[in-house]
């Protein structure tokens, strides 16, 4: 997000799931799209075995996309900077670059080429551990592509330098020109329904609807008239700051709407510390969460088919939710629920429909003024549609980049925060599974899932197992600096030697009691893809 | 482009495509039962076998492509009797299980059946047909029961687990008698087989609840999992969700779904559900109207907000809620509290 916004001019996706067809060669990286967005995984299956698309996956794990690529670079976790300036070195050396795209459409490019200099193959292949002479195989396919899309995910931006990795692969797809048309782009695959919506609605401390900073005094005023009171200029705090903020004593109180960070935050410890020490905590859920087992006043709020609204998803496209049932129990919708504090609170909100709130939404966020529920009867429109008659966005920067130019950022390889050493001897990378979502609040209740996946479970390489008298199956301890929890063995080839992997679906064997909190300077995205740990045997 | 004829009318139609495709485009109805608009023709049932001048024997429509200067006939006497052959056929071993089936309503065999009148054969035939469906036998997934005995071998699920969701898991076996299962670890639960399945084959093993077509109600929304926003229509009985499936003309997914997006709606009725307010006071934590709790939770924010400053309450709002949801959160935040602190787990 912050990393798109400030080479591109915008965080979101670049293009759509539906042209991404067209590309010739897609570099996935960091996203196990095949588990965790398994309908896009089958579209990339398809395009590789009947279109003959190149894919070529960059990720740490041999995981089940690697079957249809051309190439695999298992790089070391936490090195992609490495790999990806390298890259960028070969296509500069060897004149592949698009050298009229560059001087017309990016800035940057005299810094960029300073550091990327130093970054040669061999280099790479030091630091990352993929082989020299792949690393120039797939920066030649990439950049000799008419049309070459890059995809990626949490294995991206879940690191202590993020939105550098971000930058790095922003650098490459300026630099050869595959942005703004069919089958190009970077595309940040989301994780969640709704974060692109969240986002878009000034979910985030710096911005109001619509990516409108609260320090912009024109934004403010804006606000101001349009909400008809005055507003704080001062950004606020990210989730990892606010639990800093509570452990100093400065929040006081905090209000969870269908979150559940005890599950899903790094350095659980410390965010069980921080609930604890709160004078308020207001919980509004579906379940009794583990984070409501902290909460003062827990509030039962509708599910999604119980709701009127709209879901923004990845590729921009405002799409309509509908109410299919009546609320179960007294649950309430979360709109209601905070409208009924505001007047309480002196400051009526008077919504009576989502509908009305969605009019409100696109007086406020100008990519979605040209949307309304009427024309998202039956698709969906990719924002931005400034006005009525727009027919939506699917490409961004077709013709000219958001920003004005591209911005080539020069960024530098520096080792995770956290390195395996001789007592935390394995990198642990988290992720998801297939057959679970998130925290598990809504998977564990399937009969689907739990029977494929009833159990924590870490996957260990053969050698590794082998050396540690570990058969699969078994019941292992892995233990962090922070924290110790018990997960079934699966012993599996996926993983290399060295690295283990396991995921944050259940609550008995937290995975984030492990995590640092080591977090992106900018982004303030933890650093949850790389922790060192040792594996015991119980 | 070509032009040929089919019933008589002349017809203007794109080079490659079938007869079928042609047939469909212009209003002229052929029976299929094996043919799926988004899988490659199977050829499996011939159903939709049409006459074509200059051949002796009728060609299946579904794999024929047009030609220019075709004359094609599709409803002759002589194909409407090899049709009720073709169902005859299938229905000597086909258990005419309706009452208990799943499928009842939506099924293409019966719809077929009804429309080319075998009423009168089943009840001529009423001793050698089969009345009940032998046992489910074990499938490629537990979200799954196949009843070999209701398989039409259309093979619509082989194609769709090896076209659509590109694994492969099933065949026919070799002599053409059942569906294999031939690579069970390969299956990933999506249910792609499920939801092409044109008979009581395959049926969901999820719901406890089950309702026939005219008694549920069909509402669209958009997936509650991923961010890839797929468009399920959620089949709704009384007060529960009982199934899932998905529109194949609408995007992003065109109908297709993973195992979370078809199988994974129990959450929305699950007994667990908070169902309440609740408070805790002195330790304990109890149940509260609205009204108790609104008032509390307004007091309390109130109360914070004056002896600290605004910037001592922060929220979290939600990659789980609506737009809408999150609008009203932060502009409550800003508007109403006095302060940026809000954030949600977008990072994680």
């Amino acid at each position: 997000m912050a990393g798109l916004a400030t080479t591109l001019g915008s965080g979101a996706m670049t293009n759509s799931l539906g042209d991404l067809e067209e590309a010739e060669v897609v570099l996935v990286f960091g996203s196990n799209t095949t588990e965790n967005h398994p309908v896009f995984g089958m579209k990339l299956r398809r395009m590789a075995r009947t279109k003959g698309t190149k894919i070529v996956v960059v990720d740490p794990r041999r995981i089940d996309l690697v079957e249809e690529a051309v190439l695999h670079l298992p790089l070391r976790p936490g090195t992609d900077i490495a790999l990806i300036n390298a890259m960028a070195n070969v296509i500069v050396k060897e004149g592949l670059y698009d050298k009229a795209f560059v001087s017309d459409n990016t800035e940057g490019f005299e810094e960029f080429l300073k550091v990327i200099e130093r970054y040669t193959p061999e280099e790479a292949e030091r630091i990352t551990g993929v082989k020299a002479e792949d690393i120039v195989r797939v920066a030649r396919l990439y950049a000799r592509a008419e049309r070459a899309a890059i995809l990626y995910c949490m294995g991206i931006t879940q690191h202590a330098k993020g939105t550098d990795n971000v930058m790095a692969l922003s650098n490459l797809a300026l630099l050869c020109g595959h942005i703004g048309k069919p089958g190009t782009g970077i595309n940040p695959l989301r994780g969640q329904n709704n974060v692109q919506g969240a986002c878009d609605m000034g979910g985030l401390p710096n911005v109001f609807p619509g990516y409108q900073r609260v320090n912009d005094p024109e934004a403010r005023k804006k606000f101001e008239s349009l909400w008809g009171v005055k507003l704080p200029s001062e950004p606020g705090l990210t989730l990892g700051e606010m639990m800093e903020a509570i452990l100093e004593g400065k929040v006081k109180a905090l209000y969870i709407m269908g979150e559940n960070p005890l599950l899903s935050d790094p350095n659980l410890h410390h965010v069980e510390e921080a609930l604890s020490k709160l004078e308020l905590l207001v919980v509004q859920d579906i379940f009794f969460t583990d984070t409501a087992r902290f909460a003062h006043v827990v509030l039962p709020s509708c599910a999604f088919a119980e709701k009127d609204g709209t879901f923004t998803n990845t590729e921009r496209r405002v799409q309509r939710v509908r109410k299919a049932l009546e609320p179960k129990g007294e649950a309430k919708e979360d709109w209601w629920i905070i409208s009924e504090l505001s007047k309480r609170l002196g400051y009526p909100m008077d919504y009576s429909s989502a509908e009305e709130i969605f009019e409100e939404i696109r007086k406020a966020t100008p990519q979605y003024a040209g949307i309304t529920y009427r024309r998202i009867e039956r698709e969906g429109i990719h924002w931005p549609c400034p006005s009525e008659d727009h027919p939506g966005t699917p490409i961004l920067h077709a013709g000219k980049i958001a920003r004005g130019k591209g911005l080539l950022v020069p960024v530098e390889y520096r080792p995770p925060q956290e390195t395996p050493d001789s007592n935390y001897p394995f990198a642990l990378i988290t992720g998801r599974n297939y057959y679970h979502y998130h925290t598990g609040t809504m998977t564990r209740r399937s009969k689907v899932s739990s029977h494929y996946v009833p159990e924590p479970f870490v996957e260990i390489n053969p050698a590794d197992a082998q050396e540690l008298g570990i058969a699969d199956g078994d019941l292992v301890r892995i233990v962090s600096r922070r924290g110790q929890i018990e997960a079934r063995a699966k012993v599996s080839e996926r993983v290399k030697k060295g690295e283990v992997f396991s995921t944050f679906h259940f609550s008995e064997a937290r995975v984030n009691l492990l995590t640092t909190d080591q977090m992106d300077p900018v982004a303030k995205i933890p650093e949850l893809k790389v922790t060192a740990v040792r594996i015991e045997k119980i | 482009m070509v032009r040929l004829w089919i019933d008589g009318k002349e017809i203007e139609a794109e080079e490659g495509k079938t007869i079928l495709e042609v047939a469909r485009e212009n209003g002229i109805y052929i029976p299929t039962l094996c043919y799926h608009e988004k899988l490659s023709p199977i050829g499996a049932c011939r159903l939709c076998i049409v006459e074509i001048e200059g051949y002796d024997e009728p060609q299946p429509a579904c794999m024929q492509p047009v030609q220019e200067g075709m004359v094609v006939r599709t409803n002759t006497e002589r194909l409407y009797q090899m049709r009720r052959d073709i169902l005859r056929v299938l229905l000597k071993d086909h258990p005419l299980d309706c009452p208990v089936c799943d499928k009842a309503g939506e099924c293409r065999l019966q719809d077929l059946v009804y429309e080319f009148g075998l009423d009168s054969l089943i009840i001529e035939d009423a001793e050698s047909l089969p009345m009940l469906a032998r046992r489910p036998v074990s499938y490629a997934t537990v979200a799954i029961k196949y009843y070999p005995s209701r398989c039409v071998l259309c093979q619509r699920c082989v194609y769709a687990c090896r076209e659509v969701a590109q694994r492969g898991v099933l065949a026919l076996n070799k002599d053409h008698k059942v569906i294999e299962v031939v690579y069970p670890e390969r299956c990933i639960s999506c249910g792609e087989c499920l939801a092409v399945c044109p008979v009581g084959a395959l049926t969901q093993n999820v719901s406890p609840v089950r309702a026939r077509p005219w008694q549920r109600k069909q509402v669209r929304t958009v997936c509650p999992y991923c961010g890839l926003g797929c468009v399920v229509d959620l089949h709704v009985f009384e007060d529960r969700v009982i199934g899932v499936s998905a529109d194949e003309s609408v995007p992003p997914n065109y109908g297709t779904l993973c195992v979370k997006g078809r199988f994974g709606f129990e959450f929305i009725n699950s007994e667990e559900r908070l169902g309440k307010p609740l408070i805790r006071t002195d330790g304990f934590i109890k149940g509260a109207s609205w009204d108790e709790a609104l008032d509390y939770v307004a007091s309390r924010l109130r109360e914070i907000k004056e002896r600290y400053g605004p910037s001592a309450i922060a929220g979290l709002c939600s990659a789980r809620c609506t737009n809408e949801d999150n609008y009203v959160f932060q502009k409550f935040m800003r508007a109403v509290i006095g302060t940026n602190n809000v954030d949600h787990c977008a990072r994680l």
